[in-house]
């Protein structure tokens, strides 16, 4: 609780700093749910930011806001204070950035990995991280000696829920025995947290530490015990060189440049977007060598397949926990099921936290 | 999964390894407290203490340097809280508050440069027992040297106020500094040393994690400990062996609920996450049932200002 009071206050006073400075330009704001030096999913952001400044276009932020009620606020001061774009990059920004948005039609507001667009002036974007998430499961599958594969999970919406299902499948694909055990640590960034959750996981006899959480720590435990582990939201390999087979990239940069010039130059329309290794907002970092040239290779043509289209992270037949199908066999599963996915697919042990 | 005896022994040396932490930094605090300080900047002095010892860690290559620039970091910090409530007598939980940030600030100002640098092997000791001998391998043995040392201190810190003449002094200013005072105890030297100590001790504790636990430089990496080892001081009813049980109980229910899932045990995970606090909350009820027991213990005077009268 202080730890969230304390980032109140901060974020208030940084916001005092900016409505100080208030002018008649056009202006984008970002806002965080972490801090910029996570290296990991909030680092990404700032890059698109940078990108953003590069293109000679003004941008502020406020990083490390709480989702929930707090970040109404930012967000409002934000508005207030001149800012023409606003990006807010986390899932529980979603309720916030659509009450704000109601509020202030002439301001754009863009929220990431969300679905709710409830007002002309809220675009939603993401990225199809699953896709990625499919060669990690295809590479684990191959990998793992145990047959465990052990998954830090942060929060059970349906865009951590996927991740986990589409590993899963494609693991399932290569190696019918794996098992997949998931520890939600309810946070996005808190390294001990995660770190605890890694050590637990392969203590459970997991030679594969995979996370849907945004710090570093996991893939140095993995490092130092000496299992494999993968990166996520920017490349995490100099974090543990021996240890990381790749990493999921999110790149953000090209994405947020174009919205912010169609902002800035009024062509700026109200959409969903969800790119991914097609568009090249779900890149993927350097094979590590040690998986072998023969799986590397089965691995880039699966990429290739996945960004053509050839392939489909979700192909039926896919049947949930209890047996009853999902996908029917010889299709896909569309976007609308995708985006609202709350249900585990067979094979993945335990229940979704209600 | 596995049951066997020597995972148990595992568990519980994965359940010491976080609580050290909370030890160090709750010892600290204890001390500071005892005197009639109540210093609200243990996280602040805790990530400063991260910061500076993985910078040092990183420019030196010398661990010994970094863990003792850590101490000395933590207890320069402090000595802004000392001179602003001793000497200027401002408000001491406005001050802490203000400590606090300025440590989370000020660390991730430092920590621009350090960010992405891989940490440097701790040296762990015993590491053959550990492998060797079976369930008391894991738990005894394997550990850093600083384990050793929080483990031992909430003994040291009791036997130090019960027992010698100085911890007697600590707690007569904490109880009544005007008394302690009137019998020529330089208050003001007394509060300064524990509140510079207790800054020390929080700089370990913020080495520890940065060193050691997850060797690495990340922005706010201390996560909220500092305020549960806050917590845990009050919890423990300003008894140094129970900060002990505390920190044990606190790191034993974080490390077993992650262990349950991993299992598969269906139990809530919310419900799990929580259990911590609710035990602190439990605790705390039982004890103030009882207002004898928290008297026993609690310096009077803490948290007010002291005005020496000439």
């Amino acid at each position: 609780m202080y730890k969230y009071f304390l980032r109140y206050v901060i974020s208030v006073l940084f916001l005092l700093g900016i409505s100080g400075q208030a002018n008649a330009d056009f202006k984008v704001g970002f806002v965080y749910v972490g801090p910029t030096g996570d290296h990991g999913w909030t680092y990404q952001h700032d890059e698109g930011r940078k990108a953003v400044e590069a293109a000679g276009i003004k941008t502020t932020y406020v990083e490390s806001v709480p989702e929930g009620a707090d970040a109404e606020r930012v967000i409002r001061q934000l508005a207030q204070s001149g800012h023409d774009l606003i990006f807010t990059t986390s899932f529980g920004y979603m309720d916030p950035t659509n009450k704000v948005a109601k509020d202030f039609p002439n301001v754009k507001f863009e929220h990431a990995t969300g679905y709710k667009r409830e007002h002309s002036n809220v675009s939603t974007y993401s990225a199809r991280f699953y896709e990625g998430r499919t060669l990690l499961g295809h590479m684990a599958g191959k990998m793992t000696k145990t047959n465990v594969i052990g998954y830090i999970a942060s929060f059970p919406i349906p865009e951590v829920i996927r991740g986990i299902n589409a590993m899963t499948l494609a693991a399932q694909k290569v190696n019918p025995d794996i098992k997949t055990k998931i520890v939600w640590v309810f946070t996005w960034y808190d390294p001990g947290k995660e770190s605890e959750a890694a050590q637990a996981l392969i203590d459970q006899g997991a030679d594969i530490i995979m996370q849907h959480t945004d710090s570093t720590a996991p893939v140095q435990v993995a490092e130092k015990a000496g299992v494999w582990s993968f990166g996520q939201a920017s490349d995490m390999q100099r974090f543990a060189p021996k240890s990381i087979l790749t990493s999921i990239i999110d790149d953000w940069a090209p994405y947020y440049v174009e919205r912010s010039i169609a902002a800035r130059d009024g062509t700026w329309k109200q959409q969903d977007t969800w790119h991914g290794l097609k568009e090249g907002m779900v890149a993927m970092a350097p094979y590590n060598s040690a998986m072998g040239s023969d799986l590397i290779k089965e691995v880039e043509q699966l990429q290739k397949d996945l960004a053509s289209g050839k392939a489909h992270s979700f192909t039926g037949p896919i049947y949930d926990q209890k047996g009853n199908m999902l996908v029917a066999a010889g299709s896909v599963a569309d976007d609308g099921m995708l985006a609202g996915m709350n249900v585990y697919v067979k094979g993945v042990e335990g229940d979704i936290p209600q | 999964m596995s049951f066997d005896i020597n995972f148990i022994g595992i568990l519980i040396g994965a359940v010491m390894a976080s609580s050290v932490p909370l030890i160090l930094a709750a010892c600290g605090e204890l001390i500071t407290e005892r005197s009639g300080v109540l210093n609200l900047g243990v996280e602040g002095m805790m990530i400063i203490g991260a910061i500076s010892g993985f910078a040092l860690m990183v420019v030196t290559d010398n661990l010994f340097l970094a863990v003792i620039g850590s101490m000395l970091s933590g207890l320069i910090i402090s000595i802004i809280f000392a001179l602003l409530t001793q000497s200027l007598l401002t408000n001491h939980v406005a001050t802490g508050l203000a400590l606090t940030i300025f440590g989370i600030g000020m660390s991730a100002m430092i920590g621009k440069n350090f960010v992405g640098i891989p940490g440097k092997e701790f040296p762990l000791l015993f590491v053959d027992l550990k492998e060797s001998v079976p369930f008391l391998g894991p738990i005894f043995f394997g550990h850093s040297i600083i384990l050793y040392f929080a483990f031992l201190l909430p003994f040291l810190t009791n036997y130090f106020l019960k027992n010698t003449k100085l911890g007697l002094i600590v707690r007569a200013v904490g109880d009544s500094p005007t008394s302690a005072s009137n019998q020529g105890i330089n208050v003001l030297l007394v509060r300064y040393s524990c509140i510079l100590y207790g800054g020390a001790m929080c700089g370990l504790a913020g080495a520890y994690l940065s060193l050691i636990y997850t060797p690495q430089w990340i922005e706010n990496m201390t996560g909220g400990r500092g305020w549960i080892a806050l917590a845990l001081v009050v919890f423990a009813t300003w008894s140094p062996i129970k900060v002990l049980i505390g920190a044990l109980i606190f790191g034993g229910i974080t490390i077993l609920q992650l262990h349950m899932q991993a299992v598969g045990l269906r139990i809530p995970v919310q419900l799990l996450s929580a259990l911590p606090y609710i035990m602190t909350i439990i605790v705390l009820v039982v004890i103030s049932r009882d207002s004898r027991k928290i008297k026993l213990n609690t310096p009077t005077s803490l948290g007010q200002i002291f005005y020496k009268e000439k």
